[in-house]
């Protein structure tokens, strides 16, 4: 008798170990899982023993030529962008999105004129980074800052903070895009330095590849941290500056000629 | 001291639960336009690229920061020991939990993905500002609620004092970090400061005491209730203190910029040539928000009206909103200087112009909405819980 009322006792017990053991095992293995999704071959893992980085003359940067922006928003899917119907254009114009731009500067006192693009300076100490409340804006150990649109919540504080004007938030219903620049309405993006390329071992960005089919390299895409690379040994040879430097944050990108 | 008795919000019904219908169709217009702000998309709301924080901020910020303003008088009652704000203690807690309820609710109704407000509550970035102002609100919500309980049940009154000096420093902590926002953001002119902290603080005292006043006089109608003379007048000299005190800060705000030459143009913008913003700071904050409301407090001509300081805190409440109008929008107005010494020229995404914003009908109703929130709690909390004592009237055993 006492056997038997002791019998559903044990089983109870056993049954809310295996319980427990089943419920951990349920959470764990997702997790698991997914850093073993993530280990894939094309991936060999983003390392801070590079820094990638851009290297810009000015004075290569031809006036009126746009081929880096139109090469960037074929790249990154942007001209599949679409203007919702019946919405003014002059307001579009301010809510599409826009990795790199043109500009177009004169000196206020001898009136000499400079162009050049302007895009993600890929901060060592971004500030959209700091003020991210999820961490949805994040730097690569390569040096690469991105945003992570799984767990951006479109708050814009980093379009607050950063000193480039380099983000741009969609603002509208997204019905095309390309797998390699994911996109979605209410979440922040900006140049990623082409990731996608980097990650499947490129060694150039749209953009540079686009300013030298047309002649002018204007654009050095490399690793900072490689001695031997061209944008290393470029930037040793010439004097280059960064924008706002006075802000300190150490930016990937560079000017000569400014 | 006469023993003070408490009683809950009674007015007759037609007049309570019409007032209330009211406040729920605010609601719910505003919740409509949030709806369809993130149905579509923020393409239809006027803020952009350029300027990226737009009406729905001002309105939240606003709320957020007379919020904890509201709570100064139940931390003048039992932190500085004022026996003239005491009775008060309970009300000033329930609006200042109803004005931050209002405030988060516009903010995080506007965010791009509002769907993802799980990801805020579980992924954090503790550098972020954004992060710690999370954890002061919700710890807002818990110390002030407790200090609510504690000054409500007399089981718990010995701990009043300890959770009232909590709330008071928590309140302080969380306006600073909601100066902090602008504050440390080192990229744009207009907010590079750190005055602009503790000038939030004094805002908070200003709009929150506003708030307080307005709120407290239209729930004693209400209910035809008695509010003495001699206690509005202590709560209208302390709001002409805290008037004159936001418009000393602003002063202090502008004299430092023009200090430095760096922050001329973002000045001459702001003081001289912005237009819309140039208006709303001279005639909206200044004399709007400030000059009218000290005259109409301190003039012996109202020294009992009403409705001069019923019209001051209205007034008060309307220059608050355009002073934050000026600097969230406004500050961003202004182009980045990117490149010192040099004139943009050309550029294809409005580099060296000043930024357009025109407000859009939903985002303004979302503001609404979120006002008509904070209301809202405030009527039922005082409809349900023992914060409103029956009658104010002026202590007679007592120096005024």
């Amino acid at each position: 008798m006492s056997k038997s009322t002791d019998q559903p006792e044990m089983n109870r017990r056993e049954f809310l170990g295996k319980t427990i053991v089943a419920a951990t095992a349920a959470t764990v293995a997702p997790g698991v899982l997914l850093s073993v999704a993530k280990a894939g071959p094309e991936q060999k893992g983003v390392t801070s023993d590079v820094r990638w980085g851009l290297l810009i003359d000015t004075n290569k940067c031809a006036d009126g030529c746009t081929s880096c922006v139109d090469a960037c928003h074929t790249e990154n899917g942007i001209d599949l962008q679409e203007k919702p119907e019946g919405h003014s254009d002059a307001m579009w114009e301010q809510q599409r999105v826009q990795w790199i731009r043109k500009v177009k500067l004169q000196d206020k006192l001898t009136g000499e004129q400079t162009n050049l693009p302007l895009m993600c300076q890929h901060c060592e100490h971004p500030p959209c980074v700091d003020v991210c409340p999820t961490g949805a804006s994040f730097k690569r150990a390569d040096g690469i800052v991105m945003v992570d649109r799984h767990i951006c919540i479109g708050c814009r504080y980093c379009m607050m903070a950063c000193p480039y004007k380099a983000r741009s938030f969609i603002h509208e219903e997204v019905a095309n895009q390309l797998v390699r620049a994911p996109r979605g309405k209410g979440c922040v993006e900006s140049c990623t330095l082409c990731v996608h390329r980097i990650d499947d071992g490129g060694t150039t960005t749209a953009c540079q590849d686009a300013c030298s089919s047309e002649g002018h390299n204007a654009i050095v895409f490399g690793d900072l941290k490689d001695p031997n690379s061209d944008i290393s040994k470029a930037l040793k040879e010439q004097s280059s500056r960064q924008i706002r430097a006075d802000l300190e944050l150490n930016t990937g990108v560079r000017y000569t000629n400014v | 001291m006469k023993k003070m008795h408490y009683r809950e919000l009674w007015c007759s019904s037609p007049r309570y639960w019409g007032g209330l219908s009211l406040l729920g169709f605010i609601i719910l217009i505003g919740l409509g336009a949030a709806f369809y702000m993130e149905h579509s998309g923020h393409y239809v709301t006027g803020m952009s690229n350029q300027i990226v924080w737009g009406l729905p901020h001002v309105f939240a910020i606003f709320l957020i920061v007379a919020a904890s303003g509201a709570l100064n008088v139940a931390s003048i009652g039992s932190v500085f020991g004022g026996p003239m704000y005491k009775p008060l203690g309970p009300f000033s807690s329930l609006l200042a939990i109803g004005l931050l309820a209002g405030g988060l609710m516009v903010l995080v109704l506007d965010l791009g993905r509002a769907d993802r407000l799980i990801v805020a509550m579980t992924s954090y970035n503790f550098k972020s500002i954004f992060t710690w102002n999370i954890f002061l609100y919700s710890g807002f919500f818990v110390i002030v609620g407790a200090y609510l309980w504690t000054m409500l049940d007399r089981k718990v009154e010995r701990f009043k004092r300890p959770v009232g000096f909590a709330a008071f420093f928590w309140r302080l902590a969380l306006t600073t970090g909601t100066g902090s926002i602008f504050g440390f953001l080192v990229a744009r002119e207009a907010y590079d400061a750190a005055v602009l902290a503790p000038m939030f603080i004094i805002m908070s005292f200003s709009y929150g005491l506003a708030f307080f006043i307005l709120t407290l006089i239209s729930a004693f109608w209400w209910s035809g209730r008695t509010l003495g003379d001699v206690r509005l007048a202590k709560l209208k000299n302390l709001l002409g203190v805290f008037v004159g005190s936001v418009m000393y800060f602003a002063l202090v705000y502008y004299l430092t910029n023009l200090y430095i030459t760096q922050h001329h143009g973002v000045e001459r913008f702001i003081l001289l040539e912005g237009g819309i913003y140039t208006i709303m700071l001279w005639v909206g904050q200044i004399l709007v928000g400030g000059v009218i409301p000290l005259f109409l407090l301190y003039s012996p001509a109202f020294a009992t009206s009403r409705t001069a300081v019923s019209t001051a805190s209205l007034l008060v409440l309307i220059g608050g909103f355009f002073q934050l109008y000026v600097i969230v929008i406004g500050g961003q107005a202004y182009p980045m200087s990117l490149f010192p010494g040099k004139e943009v020229i050309q550029s294809a995404f409005f580099d060296g112009v000043v930024a357009s914003y025109v407000p859009s009908l939903p985002e303004a109703l979302l503001g609404f909405g979120g006002i008509a929130v904070s209301m809202t709690l405030v009527a039922v909390g005082a409809r349900m819980l023992l914060v409103l004592p029956e009658t104010l009237e002026d202590p007679t055993d007592e120096c005024p």
